[in-house]
């Protein structure tokens, strides 16, 4: 086995650290906790962000790549790999991934969902739904079984997912009632009555569900396509989980890209003002002023154009899928980092004339100085408050590039492909519905929390909706 | 006003060549023109002759920036730069990869986009701002926080959704108009209807919602109390003086969008084979065609900045208070 790690890999990874870093450093700080304390009293928010983090724990697994090393041939000392980039997630989602039927079928199908030429025992042809070579092999009976299958399947992933919930809520409640000096019998009545400072009633449910989510696939999802397969006969629930790795790469790795950018040039901008504050509005208005779908057109185009032109860089698709995602990345914090960067200019030309900062340069603090320790962390609610607002547009814009022929490569899992390949499946008749139908929620569940989230936050950190 | 008007437009014209230097470095100097012809004429096996040929009959084939060979002017004006980049400020479009006029095109599809866009402005506008006023007007009952809530839902739905649901609900099961198409006249109406209904449905979450908040801003300050103390009913209070005044961020906000009607929509145009700027500049993008991206990305620059104007001169006419200088 060998570990391959891509580019956005890397990235995610460094994203990780510092996300965990800030969080074991703002543990420390009560003035950076409060706010976050009061984005996780609303039960919106904490179950948004229960959502979110099962959709990053997803995209987590799905970054961690490698190649499997092939069998030995024997002759010489050096193992080969495999040219297939397989994750974590991959090797998880298992008889999911590599059980390929022959073209579409409905979710819980047992046939195709199209009719075949079949060639009986006797050699006479019939018009039939041929059989899944995968989906509902382990059945015999007619329909009847199918469906009780189903539903008893269920039902244990019902039990199961009770059971889990009842451990998690125990050991909840037993940890919060050492915690604060009480029985857990008491502790689980506080809980029930919402009379925790941290909505855990709410949280605990959100988790309930999420659990049963999961042991209905894991009791489903290995016998049955659960969301129908695609024209090649994938499974499209694996497409559409390996999509959560896409859309959240492109919402997160692109505010990453343009901050650095966005939060130097407003800031000096804002406090060096005269010919540097020119120079960093002219940049802005010209790249503001170009329309964003087609600045991205034109410069995927020429990568297009680059890549296809180069392709001994290259070794494996996988990488070079990867590459075209980070520039996609570039591109779109390129064109919109403009917004933040007025946002901050604006919020630093009025922070240099508070009192506190005349004092500070009136004492002689250089100027690095006041920046690194008064602005800078007097701006960092707007940066905060702006890249979570991004997210979701980000996530939303992938499927409209994909759709345009800019987004991600087309090789790639991703909803923008999905939808895209959609369209036409919804012109069939009878309709293929359900591959739009899962990247639809997948994409929906996934933009909702994120709106819910980021408005929490904004509410929470906001100093003009915390005043009222 | 009229020196005002003058200043700003000779202030936009540092940004034009700023978009047309950027437009030049990305498609002439990160791929040179051969890498075009290569990636027109197929990939492999590409003789250098074909790759002349193609150049030379696109206009490609001269230096990009100076040209030692000619004389005098010449130097400068027979060159890449000059004819492809410079020639736009004149409006001088010129003609695509696959060589028709771009001008002529542009003037062909400038109808059909408008047709589109025009209508969907209008209709979205008077929807977000009649439900902002309606969450405005109960604010703080549980009609306005569903009222929020349903706003955010349908902003988590992708535009993309909208249509091919849009399409298939309304076109395909109920038949109540053509999928897609167009036609010239009167006959178009029924082609325009579904892409306007989707084109408001899928604006109202974010609209609604961010109006919203214009009217909640202003239903906070000290002349509505007034109003309000001084015993006029709410509903007066809300059309007199509310709504007027959160007109003016309303009205800018939607004035710096009016030129850019002219490009129409990326999305909505290609679903439904509208032919008008925005299926086009997406078939450019598909077919590569290099020069009408190129003339599109400036154009749309053009109009931007344009826009930016009408929004100060708009603000002068709305807003009193405000005053150019």
């Amino acid at each position: 086995m060998m570990p391959v790690v891509l580019w956005t890999d890397a990235l995610i990874f460094i994203l990780t650290l510092m996300v965990t870093g800030f969080v074991l450093y703002a543990r420390s700080k009560p003035h950076i906790r409060a706010p976050w304390q009061r984005v996780f009293t609303g039960r919106i928010a904490t179950a948004s962000v229960v959502i979110l983090g099962a959709f990053i724990l997803i995209g987590l697994l799905d970054s961690l790549h490698f190649r499997l090393s092939l069998e030995d041939t024997g002759n010489n000392d050096e193992t080969h790999y495999s040219g297939e980039v397989l994750s974590v997630l991959d090797i998880l989602l298992g008889p999911v991934r590599t059980q390929v039927e022959k073209t579409y079928s409905a979710p819980f199908a047992t046939h195709l969902f199209a009719r075949e030429t079949v060639e009986l025992d006797d050699g006479s042809q019939v018009r039939a739904y041929p059989r899944l070579q995968y989906g509902g092999r382990h059945l015999q009976g007619s329909d009847n079984s199918r469906i009780r299958d189903i539903l008893s399947r269920s039902l244990l992933a019902l039990l199961e997912a009770l059971l889990a919930s009842l451990l998690l809520l125990l050991a909840v409640a037993a940890r919060l009632a050492r915690r604060q000096g009480k029985t857990t019998r008491v502790m689980l009545h506080v809980i029930w009555q919402r009379d925790t400072r941290l909505p855990w009633r709410t949280l605990l449910t959100t988790v309930a569900l999420l659990l049963l989510l999961f042991f209905l696939v894991l009791n489903l999802a290995s016998a049955y396509h659960i969301l129908g397969t695609d024209k090649v006969g994938q499974d499209v629930f694996y497409q559409s989980l390996k999509s959560v790795r896409t859309g959240l790469v492109i919402g997160t790795l692109t505010t990453l890209i343009m901050l650095p950018f966005a939060i130097f040039l407003g800031i000096v901008a804002g406090y060096a003002r005269g010919w540097t504050d020119d120079v960093v509005q002219y940049l802005y208005t010209t790249l503001n002023s170009i329309p964003g779908v087609l600045l991205i057109a034109a410069s995927i185009l020429m990568l297009q154009v680059y890549i296809s032109n180069h392709p001994e860089f290259f070794e494996t698709t996988v990488e070079r899928a990867d590459i075209r995602l980070l520039f996609l990345c570039i591109i779109l914090g390129i064109t919109s980092w403009t917004g933040l960067c007025r946002l901050l200019r604006g919020e630093t030309l009025k922070l240099r004339e508070a009192e506190y900062i005349q004092a500070a340069s009136s004492f002689g603090v250089a100027h690095g100085k006041i920046i690194s320790r008064h602005i800078l962390p007097n701006v960092m609610h707007v940066v905060l408050i702006s890249v979570v607002l991004d997210f979701s547009g980000l996530v939303l814009a992938e499927a409209v590039l994909s759709y345009v022929g800019v987004g991600v490569d087309p090789t790639m899992n991703s909803w923008g492909n999905m939808i895209n390949s959609a369209r036409l499946e919804m012109a069939r008749e009878p309709v293929v519905w359900w591959s739009l139908l899962s990247a639809f929620l997948f994409m929906f569940v996934l933009v909702l929390a994120a709106n819910l989230f980021s408005d929490a936050v904004r509410d929470a950190f906001d100093p003009r909706t915390r005043e009222r | 006003m009229f020196a005002y008007i003058i200043r700003r437009l000779l202030y936009a014209v540092p940004i034009l060549i700023g978009v047309n230097l950027l437009t030049f470095y990305l498609f002439f100097v990160v791929n040179s023109p051969d890498d075009m012809a290569r990636m027109h004429l197929g990939m492999k096996r590409v003789t250098p002759e074909a790759i002349e040929k193609w150049k030379a009959s696109h206009g490609y084939d001269k230096p990009l920036l100076v040209n030692s060979g000619a004389s005098s002017l010449d130097k400068v004006t027979d060159t890449i730069f000059y004819e492809k980049s410079l020639r736009l400020f004149i409006f001088d479009f010129g003609y695509s990869d696959d060589g028709r006029d771009i001008s002529y095109d542009i003037g062909q599809r400038m109808l059909p986009s408008l047709a589109i866009a025009i209508p969907s402005l209008l209709i979205g506008l008077l929807v977000n701002i009649t439900f902002a006023l309606l969450m405005a007007f109960f604010r703080g009952t549980y009609l306005d926080i569903s009222g929020v809530i349903l706003c955010v839902v349908l902003m988590s739905i992708s535009a993309m959704f909208y249509i091919i649901g849009g399409q298939y609900l309304l076109a395909k099961l109920f038949r109540l108009v053509p999928i897609s198409g167009f036609d010239s006249g009167l006959d178009a109406l029924k082609f325009i209807i579904l892409p306007v209904v989707i084109g408001v449905v899928s604006g109202i979450g974010s609209g609604a919602r961010w109006y919203r908040t214009f009217f909640l801003e202003e239903a906070g300050k000290d002349y509505v109390r007034t109003a309000r103390a001084k015993g006029l009913s709410e509903s007066l209070v809300l059309f007199r003086h509310v709504l007027r005044n959160a007109l003016i961020p309303i009205v800018t906000g939607v004035v710096v969008l009016l030129p850019l009607l002219f490009m129409g929509s990326l999305l909505l145009e290609s679903f439904f084979a509208i032919p008008g700027l925005g299926s086009y500049t997406i078939d450019a993008i598909n077919n590569q065609d290099f020069a009408i991206v190129r003339v599109m990305v400036f154009l749309g620059s053009v109009l931007y900045i344009f826009g930016l104007i009408l929004v100060d001169i708009t603000y002068t006419v709305v807003d009193p208070r405000v005053r150019l200088s």
